[in-house]
């Protein structure tokens, strides 16, 4: 069962925090919410699962308008930020809470728990209290609950952001192995994180300011981003502004070559390059500066060079010799992994 | 106890700024003072009258003659019922009121919420005088009623029974159940309401299963208080002016200053005491053992 959003607007308070969203997620896709804080990703989540009421526009699970059901009503698993297990309860019973809310037979309850518990590697946690558990085993209770009713729709409001880097990383790898064993699922999954992004969805909706930026999957996000909210967002970027010429641009005073069909000669554009794809060195699109700062991060160094009043990063393997702060320093990037952007909205 | 502080302390060093522990025994001295000036030795004073009968000596007469008076018994079991009715009474109303400030959006219920505390500083007859302004026999209901059918009295004559007194109490102290509940709701996570209701829980279940639990605890800090005054309360039963209703407090009352028989009013008073005290330990057992 997919989700559709028809020009969903909600609004606070006369104060618009999603604005008109138009987007459809597929049967058993996993869609990344991704944006900075207060975009209105949650608020997206929220009016999915029917805590908040569009003031315009309509939500679809499927063929089925759901926009005026109660949240009771909707069939959806959620898993928020803060877990929410009830502390009271143990987690077979926080798990079993949906399935005892629709009435399920109770031989079958006890299958059902243990299917859902195993799944998530909790079974052996079965009698504990919440408050027993640490972050990322409440994280699993969280979701088992959320599966246990075998819903269609899994919505997830920054399940990682509680956990710290290690585990999340594991629970990340976790989350794919169960969207594999649960294909028909569709996962609607807010994140501000973008390597969540990248790695779990097969599609990705970027929201800026209340506002859908971008959708696409993470390859046509990360390759060629249509805005300069995506490129810096989606993986980080170089976004440099430009005059469109003959067969490229002019980049602070320096020609660089680019594929330009998309844009008028002389005419002012962003060009988006991504920081691993900057080498040091002679080559083609050769860019001269002086370096402004280092940054050493294990395996790979993190140059900013100023070239000609624009700040340039390049990401490169460790270099055994780093240059010194003020040191002339020699850039290059290939033509083909260049994107010329619309003008202006790089200066934001 | 300041012994124990005074074992501990020397090895650890005493914290800069804390006084000395013989020091420390001299600045218990003044509250313990107090107290027992004004709270523990009146209270001596009501348990030694209560054992010297008017007869002189000392005998447990007075205990022996109360005790087995009907009318004790009689406000005994009136004061114990009417405080029992009006806790779950108070129980009942303050967490469904409670629920509502708590739960359900409406333009107002921070104002509402703030109503309880003030509520909570009135005095009890103010209560229980605005019931008698409006069901009393000269009061609002009655004098609707008289004056739309022409009848000489109204029928709302239940203010002067045990029945007002209940409504007067329920009234009265709903509010102090309800502060301590609205504190926990707000403590309450809301996404577990939330995460409850899209598992498919409509809104008895989740008031049952996920609210009351974590409820429990302020329902029995406000449950408790509420027993423990209206097992002591005066001026309720005083201003409903119900003369049949009885309790342990105006049978207090009415020996001390009425009949002058002050051993049997002492008397009275320290099983009022020894049932407060009681139902408080019990409280504190009974809570302790909830993980409260
Ligand atoms: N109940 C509410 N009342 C008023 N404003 C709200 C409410 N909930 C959210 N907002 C506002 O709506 C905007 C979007 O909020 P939302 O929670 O959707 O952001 P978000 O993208 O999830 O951000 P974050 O990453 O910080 O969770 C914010 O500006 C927020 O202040
Ligand atoms: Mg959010």
């Amino acid at each position: 069962m997919g989700i559709r959003f028809d020009g969903v607007t909600v609004a606070y308070d006369g104060t618009v925090v999603l604005d008109a969203l138009d987007l459809t997620v597929a049967p058993g896709e996993v869609m990344a919410l991704l944006g900075p804080s207060g975009s209105g990703k949650t608020t997206a989540l929220r009016a999915v699962a029917g805590f908040v009421r569009p003031a315009s526009g309509r939500v679809f699970l499927g063929d089925r308008d759901v926009t005026d059901l109660p949240p009771h009503r909707r069939g959806i698993g959620m898993v928020v930020q803060s877990y929410a297990l009830f502390p009271h309860l143990r987690v077979e019973d926080n798990v079993a809470f949906g399935l005892k809310a629709r009435r399920v037979p109770r031989a079958e309850i006890r299958t059902r728990v243990a299917e859902a518990l195993d799944l998530t590697g909790m079974a052996a946690h079965a009698r504990r209290h919440p408050r027993e558990l640490s972050g990322g085993q409440q994280q699993r209770v969280a979701i088992a609950r959320a599966l246990a009713v075998r819903p269609d729709v899994l919505l997830l409001d920054e399940p990682l952001s509680a956990l710290d880097a290690r585990l999340r990383s594991g629970m990340l790898t976790e989350l794919a192995r169960l969207h594999r064993e649960l294909p028909d699922v569709t996962m609607l999954y807010v994140t501000h994180d973008q390597v969540e992004a990248l790695t779990l969805a097969d599609r990705i909706a970027v929201m800026d300011r209340a506002r859908l930026q971008a959708c696409g999957t993470p390859r046509e996000l990360y390759r060629a981003p249509a805005d300069a909210f995506t490129a810096s967002f989606v993986g980080g970027a170089n976004l440099l502004p430009v005059t469109v010429d003959g067969k490229g641009a002019r980049f602070a005073g320096t020609h660089v070559e680019l594929d330009t069909t998309a844009a008028a000669a002389g005419a002012r554009a962003t060009l988006c390059v991504r920081p691993h794809l900057v080498g040091v060195g002679d080559g083609p699109n050769r860019l001269t500066g002086t370096l402004a700062e280092i940054q050493w991060r294990g395996a790979t160094h993190r140059l900013y060079v100023d070239v000609g009043g624009h700040q340039v990063m390049a990401d490169v393997r460790e270099l055994r010799e780093p240059p010194g702060l003020g040191d002339a320093v020699t850039l290059h990037f290939a033509p083909e992994d260049a994107v010329l952007l619309p003008a202006g909205v790089g200066d934001e | 106890m300041s012994e124990a502080v005074a074992a501990v302390r020397p090895r650890r060093g005493r914290p800069r700024g804390l006084p000395r522990p013989s020091t420390a025994l001299l600045w218990a001295l003044p509250p313990t003072a107090l107290l027992a000036v004004v709270f523990l030795y009146p209270l001596a004073l009501v348990v030694r009258q209560s054992v010297h009968p008017d007869t002189g000596g000392t005998s447990l007469q007075p205990y022996a003659d109360v005790l087995a008076s009907g009318a004790f018994r009689e406000a005994l079991w009136t004061t114990v019922w009417l405080a029992l009715a009006s806790t779950a009474g108070c129980l009942v109303l303050g967490f469904a009121l409670a629920l509502v400030i708590a739960f359900v959006p409406f333009p107002g219920a921070r104002a509402v919420s703030r109503f309880v505390d003030v509520f909570l500083s009135f005095p009890s007859f103010l209560i229980t005088l605005a019931l008698v302004f409006v069901y009393g026999t000269a009061g609002l209901a009655n004098g609707l009623w008289t004056d739309l059918t022409g009848a000489a009295e109204g029928p709302f004559r239940f203010l002067t029974t045990p029945w007002g007194v209940l409504l007067a109490e329920i009234t009265y102290f709903t509010p102090f159940v309800m502060r301590p509940l609205l504190a926990a709701f707000s403590q309450l996570d809301t996404a577990q309401v939330e995460v409850a209701g899209s598992l498919g829980a409509r809104a008895p279940m989740i008031v049952r299963r996920v609210i009351l639990p974590e409820a429990l605890p302020a329902l029995a800090a406000g449950g408790s208080l509420v027993l423990v005054l209206c097992l002591n309360e005066f001026g309720i039963v005083l201003f409903t002016g119900a003369k049949d209703v009885t309790t342990l407090p105006m049978l207090v009352y009415g020996k001390a200053i009425l009949e002058s028989d002050y051993p049997g009013a002492c008397v009275v008073a320290v099983v009022n005491v020894l049932i407060s005290v009681g139902l408080y330990g019990l409280y504190r057992v009974v809570s302790r053992r909830a993980g409260a």
